[in-house]
């Protein structure tokens, strides 16, 4: 099993493709870069879970903090306000 | 005038009883529900679980409810070596006081002068059932997913709930394997008091973050 790809801190990308069937990444965050807040462990890839296609296949889960603004061009309130989304590796490309 | 103009009309001969109100069958079966039912049965008849563990499994979900988190949340409040225990894993801390939090790793997001956090699930409705109970609806409707997490300030305001300018909001959004739980603020005004009264003002929606303890 190789080592997770990012440590905290790493300014990441979360992939700009929207496939369909079960995906665990929010639309709303595909191209957008924040920063790995945590390593969450190792979980079975839901993209194959949700279909029974079993277990196996085990992704790195990090959660990545997000400016508002990053996310919400518009967004009203103080520029220090964030989100944190748990984000699979296969979604994230790196942006340092 | 009809005997229906009148806003309290209630003695007239011409209205009835009030209609049953609707049993479940009522309704359609729709294609989900009928599957699950479907597999349930299975499952009881090829003996992979009984039904009384099933009436059993619903039961002890269905006993769960936001005491559990209000305890750990007092708790963290008196003893600080305990918060620091529950903030870095809340199973091991949550098992010294015999509470049990899931299968799903809980993180514990500490509100601080400096950050309110608040937890969402847009994609779905995940929700810390192990130490919150059943989720309230607001928290599955579709106006708190989307706009919790796009515009916080105002939809926590709409809970009563105004966080000032500097103190940065954090949204959770609850996307994949971890589920979350807020440690909310001690309100100024509890010294000394007992861990079972703090408990009780440690609400479920303190603990989801629409809101805070008040005294």
């Amino acid at each position: 099993m190789s080592a997770p790809a990012y440590p905290p801190g790493a300014r990441v990308r979360v992939v700009e493709r929207f496939p369909p069937g079960h995906i665990r990444t929010p639309h709303y965050c595909r191209g957008r870069v924040g920063r790995v807040e945590r390593l969450c462990g190792r979980f079975p890839n839901p993209e194959k879970l949700a279909y029974g296609r079993g277990t196996d296949d085990v992704r790195a889960l990090y959660r990545v903090r997000f400016r508002q603004r990053e996310l919400w061009p518009d967004y009203a309130g103080p520029a220090e306000d964030t989100v944190e989304i748990e984000i699979y590796e296969h979604w994230l490309e790196d942006a340092s | 005038m009809s005997p229906h103009d009148g806003p309290h009309d209630h003695g007239s001969e011409e209205h009835g009883p009030h209609p049953n109100q609707p049993d479940l069958e009522d309704a359609p079966l729709g294609y989900y529900p009928a599957m699950a039912e479907a597999i349930a049965e299975l499952l009881v008849e090829k003996g992979v679980f009984t039904a009384d563990d099933l009436r059993a499994t619903i039961d002890a979900m269905a006993s769960r409810t936001p005491a559990l988190g209000g305890t750990l949340v007092a708790r963290a409040w008196v003893d600080p070596a305990f918060k620091r225990r529950l903030i870095a894993d809340s199973k091991p801390a949550a098992a010294e006081l015999g509470i049990d939090t899931g299968p799903a790793p809980i993180l514990v997001m500490e509100n601080t002068d400096a950050l309110h956090n608040v937890v969402v699930c847009t994609l779905c409705s995940c929700y810390p059932v192990f130490l919150l109970g059943k989720s309230p609806d607001w928290y599955k409707s579709r106006n708190y997913r989307s706009r919790v997490v796009r515009n916080p300030r105002a939809v926590l305001a709409e809970f009563g709930t105004i966080v000032e300018e500097g103190r940065e909001v954090r949204v959770h959004d609850s996307t994949a394997d971890m589920r979350y739980m807020v440690l909310p603020r001690r309100p100024t005004g509890t010294d000394g008091w007992s861990e079972e009264d703090l408990a009780e003002i440690v609400t479920r929606d303190c603990l989801v973050g629409v809101t805070e303890p008040r005294v």
